[in-house]
């Protein structure tokens, strides 16, 4: 329809871009000094800078302040770890930016345990100007892993939904909010932004035929398909791990139920057969189940189906409205939406080892929550002065980042897959 | 309250009407504003009671002997509403039900489509499949009543196209809605937007 353009990415004014505050951290930091790397200041944009404001931002890292070191160093050879001992640092990342003559940059970095006084990493990449962001968060999040046994998840992008006045927009930016760049415009809404595994492909639904509809679209070319575009409704799509099928909700026969089909659209399956309502597929990360909701027992609760067997088993009992289940990419539980009293939405963890239920945000208009892949952060869509923004929560409840954009609604946050490396 | 409401929005939509050529009964026209507007049809919203008199000045162009647009037909009735979490058909709108039943079962060729629509509150994908909920009880009395499955799509807006666009209980039940459409006209819903 002329009301909705499918774009190959095309950059989006700064002003659009999202900003993350940082709301609370974890309760133990770790200790970390980030030297501004030898060579940077001859460049337009710094690496250290952009790499210690993703470690900041993660909440797990306290900045302590490099500057009067002297020398300062460039190597992880050249770092006196008495010297950062003094100033409880545990760890130093150094680093060095050297042009090569032909456009491209030399970039070292290296990590010093000083406690330990190990070099833990020692890295070289050759790049150009248009990849110093790119390297500085491929730095950050080698350091978090080193730092916390877990991978950072600094390289990975965000794909979401923004409305203003009547424009809705399918954007996708890196994680930190830089750099987003339209993927769809419409006069009519836009919701369910789901990545392909390999990070490709957007999975959505789109109102522009006066009802929703399905839609796959690669982000390379910006081609598009209606991949499900049945009588009645169709949306709520969700990718299984391996990126060869999509389990969508249709009402073509009559209830809202859940089916199996290829991402072309062929190849179609049901999987659910209740007379109820059935919807918000999510695989398991084994691909061996899909979670979903429904009314079936006369509330909204998440339960889950094996997609060989078809045994179906519920999961949640506490409570008359639990929705939207998210599995844990790591396979210990899933995050989901909860109501409290009428109108109180909140996000709730469950481990299936202790089926214990942790309540992780206080709402009280908190849904759409989406997994980071390294299952550490959540980041979901909220509220604050009457307009919809964006916020990120550590899977423990205690770090908390709010993404605002100026001027706009956001919501429908998807949290895109590691970088494929 | 709810009618007075929507007796002032239909007062807009018939001003707006009139002044719009009523040539058609086809697709929805962008005016200059950016408004949508659509032509002769009194598409929407119920309560189309006639007693708007005064702004009435549209029914002259009206097509004379289309029931689905005579303000004093039952066929004006086009929303049905629902109470919180709920998809159960109030009594109060089965008269309106039964007169599209009648209307499907007497004119085989009309179709029409039934938009479902839920409050602000809860899960967006969760609402689309509780706004489709609300359609098809709706479609199911008039294939009860005599029209035949094929006459009637249901689809749902969940909560992405509020009529009202407050956060309160006013706005929340004129949100909780089915709209009715034959096919070429437009929603309310629509409108709104």
């Amino acid at each position: 329809m002329a009301a909705c353009c499918a774009l190959a990415l095309l950059p989006l004014a700064a002003r659009a871009q999202l900003t993350i505050e940082i709301v609370g951290g974890a309760g133990t930091q770790i200790p970390i000094a980030v030297v501004p790397f030898d060579g940077e200041s001859n460049f337009p944009l710094g690496i250290s800078g952009i790499a210690g404001a993703d470690l900041q931002r993660s909440g797990l890292f306290r900045m302590v302040d490099p500057m009067g070191v002297t020398p300062r160093p460039a190597r992880a050879e050249d770092v006196q770890p008495a010297v950062w001992r003094s100033r409880n640092a545990d760890a130093v990342v150094v680093g060095s930016m050297r042009p090569l003559g032909d456009g491209r940059v030399e970039v070292r970095f290296g990590l010093v345990d000083v406690v330990k006084q190990q070099t833990l990493a020692s890295m070289v990449f050759t790049v150009t100007q248009q990849q110093f962001r790119a390297t500085a968060h491929k730095i950050a999040d080698v350091v978090y892993e080193k730092l916390t046994g877990s991978p950072g998840v600094f390289s990975t992008r965000i794909a979401y939904i923004t409305k203003s006045g009547p424009r809705y927009q399918l954007l996708v930016a890196d994680a930190d909010g830089f750099d987003p760049q339209v993927v769809v415009t419409s006069q009519e809404p836009l919701l369910s932004p789901k990545w392909s595994p390999d990070g490709t492909r957007l999975a959505y639904v789109s109102f522009e035929n006066r009802k929703p509809v399905v839609y796959v679209q690669s982000l390379e070319t910006g081609q598009r398909r209606a991949v499900a575009n049945f009588r009645g409704s169709n949306s709520a799509p969700a990718w299984s791990p391996d990126g060869r099928r999509l389990a969508v909700t249709l009402t073509k026969d009559g209830a809202s139920q859940i089916y199996l089909m290829n991402p072309d659209g062929s190849g179609l399956a049901r999987l659910t057969n209740s007379q109820s309502i059935d919807t918000e597929a999510a695989f398991s990360p084994d691909g061996q189940w899909v979670l979903f909701t429904s009314d079936r027992g006369g509330t909204p609760q998440v339960y889950r189906t094996n997609i060989v067997t078809g045994a179906v088993e519920r999961l949640t009992f506490d409570g008359n409205y639990n929705v939207t289940p998210r599995p844990m990419p790591d396979g210990s539980g899933f995050v989901y939406v909860r109501r409290e009293g009428g109108s109180r939405f909140q996000l709730a963890l469950m481990d299936y080892a202790t089926r214990q239920v942790q309540i992780i945000t206080q709402g009280p208009g908190d849904e759409s929550p989406s997994i980071a892949p390294n299952s550490k952060m959540i980041i979901y869509a909220s509220e604050a002065g009457g307009r919809g923004i964006l916020a990120a929560v550590s899977s423990d409840g205690r770090v908390k980042q709010r993404l605002v954009a100026p001027a706009t609604d956001v919501r429908e946050p998807a949290w895109g897959p590691l970088p494929r490396s | 309250m709810r009618n007075l409401i929507l007796a002032a929005l239909c007062a807009l939509v018939v001003v707006g009407c009139s002044s719009t050529p009523t040539t058609e009964t086809g697709a929805p026209v962008e005016d200059k504003s950016g408004a949508t507007v659509v032509p002769g049809g009194a598409s929407t919203s119920g309560a189309g009671t006639g007693n708007v008199s005064g702004s009435n000045t549209g029914a002259g162009s009206m097509s004379v002997g289309n029931p689905l647009r005579d303000p004093n037909s039952p066929l004006s009735k086009r929303s049905v509403y629902f109470d919180f979490d709920s998809f159960v058909v109030k009594d109060e709108f089965k008269p309106t039900i039964e007169a599209h039943a009648r209307y499907l079962q007497q004119n085989r060729n009309a179709h029409m489509t039934i938009q479902g629509n839920t409050d602000e509150r809860g899960s967006r994908e969760y609402n689309i499949a509780l706004g489709q909920k609300r359609a098809d009880a709706v479609k199911r009395m008039m294939t009860l009543l005599g029209a035949q499955d094929q006459q009637i799509e249901t689809v749902s807006f969940g909560k992405e196209k509020p009529r009202n666009p407050g956060h309160d209980e006013a706005a929340w039940a004129e949100n909780r809605r089915d709209d009715i459409l034959y096919a070429g006209e437009q929603g309310a819903a629509e409108r709104a937007q």
